[in-house]
């Protein structure tokens, strides 16, 4: 085939392949798919495993220290979850072709990103109810919305994972109830713990559309349903009230209701945090990817042992057959 | 050659895009190939699905039901794994 021909087939599969998205069918692995769709889906399901593993870190952080065995077995629980994400996540990223070697390695060497929210440490129990309620809460907003995602490996692992995900953000709150209408010191907890996690929180949304590389190709393709800018103005509204049950004070003071937009305004983000972050300079970025290294050498031998035990009951099963 | 020592195979359909695949049943053939069209022929005569799986039974490594207990039991006794577990105050309906 000549290159030129080539490239009208290729061009004619495109065409198709957009009919079919635009249609609302779901694309599954071994159909054609244009690389960069490809391309696109490995960045933002890898990236979306990545989070979900190092996501344990600051957690784990406070499991030994968990007030009570209840709280201890809750958050063990929640944590033990968070695994299993990213056991989903990378399983079904897998489907496109990539290795999930070549993932572990993208994210121990830095190319390839995980939500900088993770990389902002747990100073206090209080923060164990403000990642519940807040970080799981804007997760969970995104990922209902990629219940929808044209991915259909994609699509049914975040069906899943919303299942699960829905006592994570309820558990949070129950702790952050709880501190809130105790003593003055936990209520003071509590706040603290609220305005050190909102703004990361809002930020885990991505930057603005505007500002977006990815965005516009994304929701061409059905990879991402609602923009960032949308999904970050619902999990706004939508903390309001929640904020005002704890009797907690607002971390935005510029927060008002727009009647004539039926959303409430609120103040703009301080993106060079963000993108500082993003690049490397949280508080914790080192420490998250140096502890993931370490737990996955210290893993190793684990992996060795399962070779030598399956070359070992090869080489029985082939010795009894003789 | 015997035709008394056939394969079995696993049948599994999807319905309809999106879908997961649903185990739907089994057959005999003589190899992979012929499971999938044995399996388009009497599992998805009226338009049952869109894809088939098949996959020898055999290759399926399943759990036992008499097991169970000891198997699933770890997660019975773990009901803060559920939402329904953490009431929510009744001002709070959005969440
Ligand atoms: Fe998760
Ligand atoms: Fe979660
Ligand atoms: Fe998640």
């Amino acid at each position: 085939m000549s290159d030129h021909t080539k490239l009208e087939v290729e061009h004619e599969l495109e065409i198709a392949f957009q009919a079919k998205i635009d249609d609302e069918q779901k694309v599954e692995p071994k159909d054609w798919m244009p690389e960069g769709y490809r391309k696109n889906l490995i960045r933002q399901m890898s990236q979306h495993a990545h989070s979900e593993v190092i996501g344990m870190q600051p957690e784990g952080n406070w499991i030994t220290r968990a007030p009570s065995l209840r709280r201890k077995a809750v958050l063990l629980a929640k944590v033990q979850d968070e695994a299993g994400h990213g056991l989903y996540l990378y399983s079904a990223t897998e489907t496109l072709g990539i290795s999930r070697s070549q993932m572990i390695e993208a994210l121990q060497t830095g190319t390839a990103k995980y939500a900088s929210i993770f990389n902002y440490p747990t100073q206090t129990w209080g923060d164990m109810g403000a990642i519940g309620w807040l970080v799981d809460g804007a997760a969970i907003c995104n990922q209902v919305s990629l219940q929808r995602t044209s991915y259909g490996p994609y699509a049914r692992g975040m069906i899943r994972i919303c299942k699960e995900e829905s006592f994570h953000q309820r558990q949070g709150y129950q702790i952050m109830i709880e501190l809130a209408h105790g003593t003055p010191a936990q209520k003071k907890m509590a706040q603290d713990s609220l305005n050190r996690f909102y703004w990361p929180s809002l930020m885990m949304f991505g930057p603005h559309d505007s500002d977006s590389a990815h965005s516009a190709k994304s929701m061409k393709w059905k990879i991402k349903r609602e923009t960032n800018d949308d999904l970050r103005q619902k999990f706004i509204d939508q903390t309001v009230s929640q904020i005002e049950y704890l009797g907690l004070e607002h971390p935005d003071k510029a927060l008002v209701w727009n009647e004539e937009r039926n959303h409430y305004d609120s103040s703009d983000l301080d993106w060079d945090e963000f993108y500082s972050v993003i690049n490397g300079n949280g508080h914790c970025n080192r420490q998250r990817i140096q502890h993931h290294i370490k737990a996955h050498e210290e893993g190793a031998w684990v992996r060795e042992a399962m070779a030598a035990y399956k070359q070992k009951k090869q080489l029985k099963n082939a010795t009894n057959a003789a | 050659m015997t035709t008394e020592k056939l394969e079995l195979f696993e049948v599994f359909v999807r319905p309809k895009r999106g879908l997961d695949h649903k185990h739907v049943g089994s057959l005999h053939a003589e190899d992979k190939e012929q499971a999938l069209e044995y399996a388009r022929d009497v599992y998805t005569r009226r338009t049952e699905g869109i894809s088939i799986w098949v996959v020898k039974s055999g290759d399926i490594c399943a759990s036992q039901e008499d097991d169970r207990e000891s198997f699933f039991d770890p997660s019975d006794d773990k009901p803060y794994r559920h939402a329904t577990y953490y009431p929510l105050p009744k001002e709070i309906s959005n969440m």
